[in-house]
């Protein structure tokens, strides 16, 4: 069956970047949008799905990644779709794509002013573990009352000794709106502050679209005795490459039942790897 | 020469797509129009599930899906994303709808007669292996010349239990619905947009549901079918605005009424409170009676809630019965997790760590 470029409608398309603007007007606030259904499932990516086709044109170069790599096959599937679609090329460099879409990690190599970042959110409401209720959220959300937020770390702290959330970790943005950053590690929160380029979050089950537009204040929800703290990848260092300071997989030996680390970020590995004089 | 990672995750969906195709090839062919014609039921309830009408799209869909439900009626949505949407069809009024099959379980001799149509109501469920399925013999025509009623004029139920005074009617509310394709539902939730996607429910959600208001939770009590009726509605556009509709085909539908006895709230009478019936309504694409009744009974528990009940909370009937997100959410939990868990792995260490200190 024939296709319109980048499968959505026209106007479908159109009323998506509306609320792209919106979302990008009001820092880290959720804009609900009729989120359209696409020939991926839902879950799988839809919502960043739905920004990228709206906004992807014929001058841009898409790069997508899923879980740190551009060869894994959601992120194979994702890219195919948008390319059947609309004939843009593609990159694994992440510095050369105009428009990256994401699952679960911010590129290790900063975003320029020129780039934007499309994060799939399977689940966009940071409130949502201490309340069930979206007409509620929704309330608390305009009252900033974020004390359920904050309560959820103290009990963590109370019953383990730390703060446990993991992956997802809470971020108030521009002091006003406290957003679940997707699920992406901790190890990537810092990232979002004070960013270059533009984030755009989506979530096509939940049918929400928020942003974090470029240079905006975006900081983890912590305890001045207990400050936020990424994963710790500190006294390890990447297998293949000898990176430091990245997140990395942590991989078994299938020989020798060691257990060992690879960089997550498989394209800026292979760009580190193949830089002259590199070669290990 | 630069290093190269171990690279295929294309290569692997490739395969994986390929085996799956050639999985799915048979001998013999299957023809769309034998799936249109041989799996009416289950098209009914993709079409309804799906919200697009159109009986060919949903039996190539039926076909494409090797018959699952949810996969049908995932392509065909993905498919209406494409579709711009030029038109709403003018107000229907389903006292016009050309009646094929109707039935009241409240009244006996209802005006205009119990019409049994075409049912599997009253068959008995013996597997018959016998060719009169494959073989297309068509049995006599049903003579059907003797009915007195015009089928597309026939009076409701209701209005008996209105001339009484024993249901009150609502004030006709015909503003243009909230529509849940081009907005998202907000909650509190208006009424169109519970219609909208109780009717857009997973057909075995839906049911679900229903049966679990009616058995113990939230009315829990046993509602009257008023009427049920299937049969062609006509539709009509208005493209100019100016009054002037045009026809522009029928659709097949399932409408329920179900009479709910109730408390006549605000005015209470001296002397104690009045019982009164109330209406729960269901509204389907198809034949898809169960279903139309289940909807029937989620939209009055939904209209009247009762607190702290499940199936009477609006956000939790309506996020959780549509059939592509559910099915899509679960089944994404196969995608890899990588690097999500890894953070959790480190928390657990984390914890465990503390501990030991």
């Amino acid at each position: 069956m024939k296709q319109n470029y980048a499968f959505l409608d026209e106007n479908s398309k159109k009323e998506i970047r509306r609320k792209t603007l919106k979302a990008i007007a009001i820092p880290g606030y959720q804009v609900p949008f009729a989120s359209r259904e696409l020939p991926i499932a839902r879950g799988w990516g839809t919502g960043g799905l739905q920004l990228t086709l709206s906004l992807v044109g014929q001058s841009d170069v898409l790069k997508v990644i899923d879980q740190g790599a551009d060869e894994s096959v959601n992120a194979v599937n994702i890219r195919k779709l948008i390319q059947d679609t609309t004939c843009v090329p593609d990159t694994i460099h992440t510095s050369e794509a105009t428009l990256i879409q994401s699952r679960h990690r911010v590129p290790e190599v900063p975003l320029e002013p020129y780039q934007i970042l499309v994060l799939q959110v399977p689940l966009p409401e940071p409130l949502r573990p201490v309340e069930p209720s979206e007409r509620i959220t929704k309330q608390l959300h305009a009252d900033r009352e974020y004390s359920g937020a904050w309560l959820r770390l103290f009990e963590q702290i109370m019953k383990y000794g730390s703060i446990t959330d993991d992956a997802d970790y809470p971020v108030l943005v521009n002091g006003r709106y406290v957003m679940a950053p997707s699920p992406i590690p901790r190890f990537d929160n810092p990232k979002l502050d004070d960013n270059d380029g533009l984030i755009l979050l989506g979530a096509g089950r939940e049918k929400k679209i928020y942003a974090i537009p470029p240079y905006t204040k975006v900081s983890s929800l912590a305890f001045d005795d207990h400050p936020f703290e990424v994963e710790s990848f500190d006294d390890v260092s990447c297998r293949e490459s000898g990176l430091t300071g990245v997140y990395m997989d942590e991989l078994v030996d299938d020989e020798t039942g060691e257990t060992y680390y690879v960089t997550n970020d498989t394209s800026y590995m292979l760009e580190q790897l193949n830089k002259a004089g590199s070669v290990r | 020469m630069g290093y190269v990672a171990v690279k295929g995750g294309t290569k692997a969906i490739e395969a994986s797509v390929e085996m799956y195709r050639n999985k799915s090839q048979h001998d013999e062919e299957l023809d769309v129009g034998v799936v249109r014609t041989h799996m009416n039921q289950l098209i009914n309830q993709v079409m309804s599930e799906a919200s697009l009408y159109d009986r060919d799209l949903a039996a190539l869909a039926v076909r494409q899906a090797e018959g699952n439900m949810e996969e049908a009626v995932f392509l065909l949505r993905a498919h209406r994303s494409t579709l711009p949407r030029l038109h709403y069809s003018t107000v229907t009024n389903t006292r016009d709808m050309f009646v094929e099959r109707r039935v009241s379980a409240s009244f006996k001799d209802i005006p205009g007669g119990q019409i049994l149509g075409a049912s599997p109501d009253f068959t008995h469920r013996l597997l018959d292996d016998s060719d009169v399925y494959d073989s297309g013999a068509l049995h006599e025509e049903t003579d059907v010349s003797a009915y007195g009623y015009r089928l597309d004029d026939l009076p409701k139920v209701v209005d008996y239990l209105e001339q009484e005074g024993l249901f009150e009617k609502y004030p006709e509310d015909d503003r243009e619905p909230d529509d849940i394709t081009k907005r998202s539902i907000e909650f509190p939730s208006s009424r169109s947009e519970r219609l909208q996607s109780l009717t857009r429910g997973q057909t075995g959600a839906v049911t679900s549901l229903g049966y679990a208001e009616i058995r113990g939770y939230g009315y829990s009590s046993h509602p009257n079918i008023g009427e049920v009726r299937v049969g062609q509605q006509p539709v009509h556009i208005d493209p100019f605005d100016d009054g002037d509709a045009y026809y522009v085909g029928d659709v097949e539908l399932t409408e329920v009424e179900a009479f709910m006895p109730a408390d006549g709230a605000e005015e209470e009478s001296e002397g104690g409170q009045e019982k009164t019936f109330r209406i729960g309504y269901g509204l389907t694409f198809g034949q898809n009676e169960t279903k139309a009744i289940a909807m029937s009974v989620l939209d009055y528990s939904l209209s009247h809630p009762i607190e702290g009940v499940a199936t009477c909370d609006d956000e939790f009937v309506l996020l959780h019965v549509d059939s592509v997100e559910s099915t899509g959410f679960i089944s994404h939990l196969k995608l890899p997790h990588y690097v999500t868990f890894q953070s959790v792995l480190d928390r657990v260490r984390q914890t465990k760590g503390e501990k030991s200190e």
